[in-house]
């Protein structure tokens, strides 16, 4: 089943699907990869994030285009082009609350998508590359959404985009080069807020890119599960349509839902009032706080009392996330078969989510203490506690199958045929 | 090895070729690669708008603090108090994070006058005047606190607010992007 250069099933029909096939034979990889593709039978909705991440992505697109053409990168008149989106263009109002509301969608499906891989595994061998690029991923999406958020020019836009900068100007030696690569001045302004549009809508195009990669480096070694363990014969496995795209498409569904909850009903919650002020570089908003999905990351940064510090310990907290493939030394993936790990595992799920709390507070007193603490167990999670499981934990007995783990152990035994499958009724 | 010295003539030209090619699109990236970069700095309008302002002190209570800008950064005026300018003078010097007297942070005969630049060296908030333990300036984004010289006393922020080049013209009035003889 591992035979991943399987000759595609795919059968063209039509004369015309005959000459087109033999001449670019993309119907046949689209069917391959998402048709026929064997997906293991007990994957559970955790494993519908991919596709509702693809969906957002192209939404954010959709939408973004179109703002743009109604939006104007010029210190003088962004902060009224997007009231006039919000005003007067037909439908404006709707455009850019689903932009906006779609970036932190697609934040809450990310970091679903995330917890997943290591709550799962996912991460270790042969899926090293893969999930890589996902970190990848998640920092193209993180250097968008910050760019985006600094076109409307409001105050926040204005001084997250000078807090920002000057983080990257504690950078030693070319530190301030990039910085005013960046401004295009002497501080941030005009010449700034063009070229983050620019890569504003540059950035998106990148991560299309990364993210085929990402897809194809899936469909090499194919989906982890639940269980954790390969797919050993035809009975481990399920073709993805009708199986997965039924139950992504509900998934999917249910997140719209979710989404459209926060763009008719409260489509300013996740955004910050003071973003209504238009930019003002003689006054700082009393209260700076970056949107809710960098929260624990500024709580790192700020926990170090170091400027330097403070960037690399933040900096840090993602590229470590790239190492977790070599810092887990445990040969069992999923934690389902790892009690202690298991624990640990939504430990830190807590101290992220602590950290973020942190991350909206002012940075004093007792909250610096506390986010000092949560900074170092989060380090520790990864550099310490991971390594050492590996060593001292006693899994629990794997499945012989994945059928076992679904059926109950023998079921491998029963014979072929016990399944539906739907797919085969045309 | 041996390969390469027993098969003359024809190789040799090659490598050549080769050796030669590569250099020139080695070169040819870095000639591309220099405007590319070049043309995100700051253009010549940016570069022209720093020309040096002028600003009339007379209209500056004491006590007051001004805000100005001079390419395009803020600059805190500040008209400083008998007490502020006692407080910046009667400091231990080896207390201080980034130490520097209050004298080397004005210009001689003018101690009522403090020119700083108006960014907080930490990320670049505004702090507040006539605020915090010292009376100097706070830092509401993660809490610097600056004395009435503009010197960091707590906080993460690493460095003084930094003096931009300024001159006085005459004694009530300055000129910001020009460090004077007087400097
Ligand atoms: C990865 C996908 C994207 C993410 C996460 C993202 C994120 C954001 C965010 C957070 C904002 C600020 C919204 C606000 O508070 O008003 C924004 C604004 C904007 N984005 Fe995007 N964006 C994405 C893709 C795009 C694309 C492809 C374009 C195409 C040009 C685009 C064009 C714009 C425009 C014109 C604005 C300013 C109007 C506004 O503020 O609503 N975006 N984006
Ligand atoms: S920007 Fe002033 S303390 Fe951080």
């Amino acid at each position: 089943m591992n035979d991943h250069h399987h000759a595609t099933t795919y059968v063209p029909k039509s004369a015309f699907a005959k000459w087109f096939e033999s001449r670019l034979p993309i119907a046949g990889l689209i069917h391959s990869s998402f048709v026929a593709f064997p997906v293991p039978r007990n994957l559970n909705y955790f494993w519908t994030f991919g596709g509702v991440l693809f969906v957002m992505l192209v939404l954010q697109i959709v939408t973004g285009v179109i703002l743009a053409m109604h939006y104007t990168p010029e210190a003088t008149k962004a902060f009224d082009s997007v009231e006039h989106i919000m005003r007067n263009v037909n439908y404006g109002w709707l455009l850019r609350y689903l932009h906006a509301n779609g970036a932190s969608m697609f934040f809450v499906a990310v970091y679903i998508h995330i917890f997943r891989n290591l709550y799962y595994g996912s991460y270790k061998a042969p899926r090293e590359v893969l999930y890589i690029l996902g970190v990848i991923i998640y920092l193209l999406m993180m250097a968008t959404a910050f760019l985006g958020y600094t076109l409307p020019w409001g105050q926040m836009s204005f001084w997250g985009a000078t807090v920002i900068t000057n983080i990257l100007a504690a950078i030693p030696v070319v530190g301030d080069a990039i910085q005013s690569l960046l401004w295009g001045g002497y501080s941030v302004g005009n010449p700034t807020l063009n070229r983050f549009f620019s890569l504003h809508y540059l950035l998106p195009f990148m991560i299309v890119g990364v993210v085929i990669l990402h897809v194809w480096a899936l469909h090499v070694p194919g989906n982890n599960n639940p269980a954790g363990i390969d797919i050993q014969s035809g009975r481990d496995a399920v073709p993805f349509h009708p199986y997965m795209t039924v139950k992504d498409g509900f998934s999917l569904v249910v997140f719209l839902i979710f989404f459209a909850w926060w763009v008719f009903y409260m489509p300013n919650y996740l955004g910050h009032a003071d973003n209504y002020i238009p930019a003002n570089p003689a006054v700082t908003p009393a209260h700076i706080v970056p949107e809710w999905y960098f929260l624990p990351f500024y709580a790192i940064l700020r926990a170090i009392p170091d400027k330097l510090g403070g960037v690399i310990a933040m900096f840090g907290s993602i590229v470590v996330l790239a190492l977790v493939p070599w810092l887990d030394t445990s040969k069992v993936r999923s934690a389902v078969y790892r009690p202690i790990y298991k624990q640990f595992f939504w430990i830190w799920v807590v101290v992220c989510v602590i950290l973020g709390w942190l991350g909206a507070k002012p940075a004093e007193g007792g909250y610096v203490i506390a986010a000092r603490i949560a900074t170092a167990y989060y380090f520790a999670h990864f550099l310490v506690i991971m390594p050492l499981i590996g060593f001292f934990e006693k899994p629990k007995p794997l499945p012989r199958s994945i059928v076992d783990s679904v059926l109950g152990p023998g079921a491998s035994r029963i014979p072929v045929g016990a399944a539906a499958a739907p797919q085969a009724k045309g | 090895m041996a390969d390469a010295v027993v098969s003359t003539a024809e190789p040799t030209r090659r490598d050549f070729l080769y050796l030669a090619t590569t250099a020139a699109v080695g070169v040819g990236a870095a000639a591309t690669v220099w405007p590319l970069v070049g043309a995100m700095a700051p253009d010549a309008d940016t570069v022209a708008a720093g020309a040096p302002v002028e600003l009339d002190l007379t209209p500056i209570a004491e006590g007051q603090i001004v805000k100005v800008f001079w390419r395009g950064k803020l600059i805190f005026v500040r008209h400083r108090t008998e007490a502020e300018i006692k407080a910046a003078q009667d400091v231990n010097l080896d207390a201080l994070r980034d130490p520097q007297p209050d004298s080397a942070r004005v210009k001689e005969g003018h101690a009522d006058w403090l020119v700083v630049y108006g960014n907080c060296t930490h990320l670049g908030c505004v702090p507040l005047g006539n605020s915090g333990e010292y009376n100097g300036w706070f830092c509401p984004c993660h809490g610097s606190v600056f004395d009435t010289s503009g010197r960091i006393r707590q906080g993460p922020a690493p460095i003084n607010l930094p003096i931009p080049p300024y001159t006085f013209v005459s004694d009530t009035k300055i000129r910001i992007g020009e460090s004077g003889a007087t400097a």
